[in-house]
């Protein structure tokens, strides 16, 4: 909900900031820290048990301790800590905020003031009754800081495990999970053919742009993309045709056969043990 | 509409990867039943594709710009179930590789934007472009509305899963653990945007697209896949779900209160409003209608409600019945 602006110019730049963040987190995951160490297949469960430690726990104390856990994972993935919390942060306000601050208020939350802002505003505005004070609640802010915590640390452990692996070993690694082969093949093949069509798109309204003089009404720039869009169907189609036929000719029957060389070394072991500690942490109401 | 993790309780996520995990089984089935060996290919592309889409900024008239989802559009072209794996994919792709949605509110997110979204819009454009020929601008209208109101339906549920966080998980004190607003912020919140902004732009990129396929790409809106007749099978099953619905409808009475925005005069004092505004007084037992609050007299009420929901699908059915009389020739099968 922007402005109409230069919506080709946005889609561009959104597309490429896509295609930088593939590139960096590549480089990344071929870092030697301990994150990239371990066995994809440790990582998925171990990162989805801290999510999930994230989600369940109802101690705002916890919260903290899991988002410095965060970081100290960060440190030892070798992910630069500046673009790290950066990632997480400088984004939070946009969308998390925009739900977090209402909720601070005792017209959304009420409870025991902690500041007021307002006073003797007590009246009614047609069928809105306004209480006498806007004030802060303890229990607003509570809500609030849960809703900002939880948010940051299941982004940032996300982010981790994203970040330091191989696109090609997060789906491999799917099958602990009991995903179908096809589902994996499937994504494995998307993925490859994400960066084609993104790469496709950005050609297609890089020539378009490039020989454009004068502006664009937004009619015409709607009908313009709009076609983009249809004749990357039609190209999708098309190789989609051209794949069946190459994986036909190479032998493929409609089942997969996925090469498996993960190994389990000790350091996973030790690792699963420990990362399963904070979920049995927040299983413990005190 | 893509809900990171930290905004649905864990109990909200398992549920929804329990709501969406049936139409992935069946959707895998019916792609693979259509499509043979050709599946993986096909739908790789096609999921690559609904990324892409995802990533165009669509600029509105008026003035704002607005991303589109594409799911009906993909419905169109390969069919529901094809799409509800598409679209599958491609946020999952968009949740774990962008960060964009969480990865345990994937269940969640898939659920409205790759299942509700793709079905509902096929649904509506089957609707009014029935059998007509891939050239026909009922073709593009069923398309266009199909989008329209399949993101909202999508929206839809959305709002409904934020807004019953604060309902049911908060502290023994009362702050909420998740998303803090209820249905009657969370749905407006939700919708207003989604029907004035989200919903006109993927309605616009869904005829747009339709009616270029129609110039250039015309075979792509014939049956791309030797689809079997659709509608038998998935009325069947549309049924199945609305008397699973109206057996399940006396869970409501388990709420306490009243549905959001459905109180009577004698309910609103308990709502927070100190006085009763006149119109309303004036204008309640204006219509007194026949099941009145949903109840058969002196019945056991889980029965009565089942059977109130029960009569009112069946009034609903007929009045639709008696509007679609004049029946669209049978799909064409290849």
């Amino acid at each position: 909900m922007r402005r109409n602006g230069d919506v080709i110019a946005r889609t561009l730049a959104s597309i490429t900031g896509g295609l930088e963040t593939a590139l960096f987190a590549e480089t990344l995951a071929g870092k030697p820290g301990l994150l990239q160490r371990l066995d994809p297949r440790t990582k998925i469960l171990s990162f989805l048990a801290l999510i999930l430690a994230t989600s369940l726990s109802v101690n705002p104390v916890g919260l903290v301790g899991l988002y410095a856990l965060a970081l100290l994972l960060a440190c030892a993935g070798q992910v630069p800590l500046g673009w790290f919390v950066k990632r997480v942060w400088v984004f939070m306000p946009f969308f998390t905020g925009v739900i977090a601050i209402p909720a601070l208020f005792n017209l959304v939350t009420p409870g025991q003031p902690v500041l007021v802002l307002a006073s003797g505003l007590s009246g009614n505005f047609g069928p809105i009754s306004l209480p006498a004070d806007v004030s802060i609640t303890e229990q607003g802010l509570r809500t609030a800081s849960f809703l900002v915590l939880r948010v940051a640390d299941s982004v940032s452990f996300g982010l981790l495990l994203v970040m330091t692996t191989p696109w090609a070993h997060v789906t491999k690694a799917l099958r602990v999970l009991h995903v179908p082969q096809i589902f994996i093949l499937i994504l494995a093949m998307t993925h490859r053919y994400v960066f084609l069509l993104l790469h496709t798109a950005t050609s297609m309204l890089l020539a378009r742009e490039s020989r454009r003089v004068g502006r664009l009404k937004g009619s015409q720039k709607r009908r313009w993309l709009a076609g983009v869009l249809g004749s990357l169907m039609g190209k999708s189609y098309h190789l989609s045709n051209e794949v069946y036929l190459a994986m036909l000719s190479r032998g493929f029957q409609g089942e997969p056969r996925l090469a498996n060389a993960f190994r389990m070394r000790p350091l996973d072991y030790v690792w699963l043990m420990f990362s399963v500690l904070p979920l049995a942490g927040s299983m413990v109401r005190w | 509409m893509h809900i990171p993790d930290g905004y649905l309780s864990p109990v909200t996520c398992a549920v929804m990867y329990a709501a969406s995990t049936p139409f992935w089984a069946m959707a895998a089935r019916r792609t693979r039943e259509l499509m043979a060996s050709r599946m993986v290919p096909l739908l790789s592309v096609f999921s690559a594709f609904a990324f892409v889409i995802m990533m165009f900024n669509i600029p509105l008239p008026g003035g704002t710009s607005g991303h589109a989802v594409g799911g009906t559009l993909i419905a169109v072209v390969l069919g529901p179930w094809a799409a509800i794996v598409g679209v599958s994919v491609a946020l999952l792709i968009q949740a774990v590789f962008f960060g964009d949605g969480g990865i345990l509110t994937f269940g969640a997110n898939a659920f409205n934007m790759a299942i509700v979204l793709p079905m509902v819009g096929y649904g509506v454009y089957r609707l009014i472009a029935g059998g007509s020929p891939a050239s026909s601008w009922r073709r593009v209208a069923g398309a266009g509305i199909g989008g329209y109101l399949g993101l909202n339906a999508g929206a839809f549920f959305t709002a409904v899963e934020f807004g019953l966080q604060p309902l049911l998980f908060h502290t023994a004190d009362g702050t909420p653990l998740y998303s803090p607003f209820g249905l009657s912020t969370a749905i407006p919140a939700m919708m207003v945007p989604h029907l004035l902004v989200a919903g006109v732009a993927e309605a616009v990129v869904t005829v747009l697209v339709v009616r270029y396929l129609q110039a250039s790409h015309p075979a792509l809106l014939e049956k791309v896949t030797p689809e079997q007749p659709a509608t038998a099978l998935n009325l069947r099953w549309l049924w199945g779900m609305v008397a699973a619905l109206v057996i399940l409808s006396p869970l409501g009475l388990l709420a306490p209160g009243t549905a959001w925005g459905e109180w009577g005069t004698d309910q609103l004092e308990g709502v927070g409003l100190t006085f009763i505004p006149q119109g309303l007084e004036q204008l309640e037992g204006f219509w007194s209608a026949p099941l009145a609050e949903y109840s058969l007299g002196t019945w056991e009420p889980i029965l009565a409600y089942a059977l109130s929901g029960a009569i009112g699908v069946l009034v609903i059915a007929f009045i639709t019945w008696l509007l679609t009389r004049q029946r669209v020739v049978a799909p064409r099968t290849r």
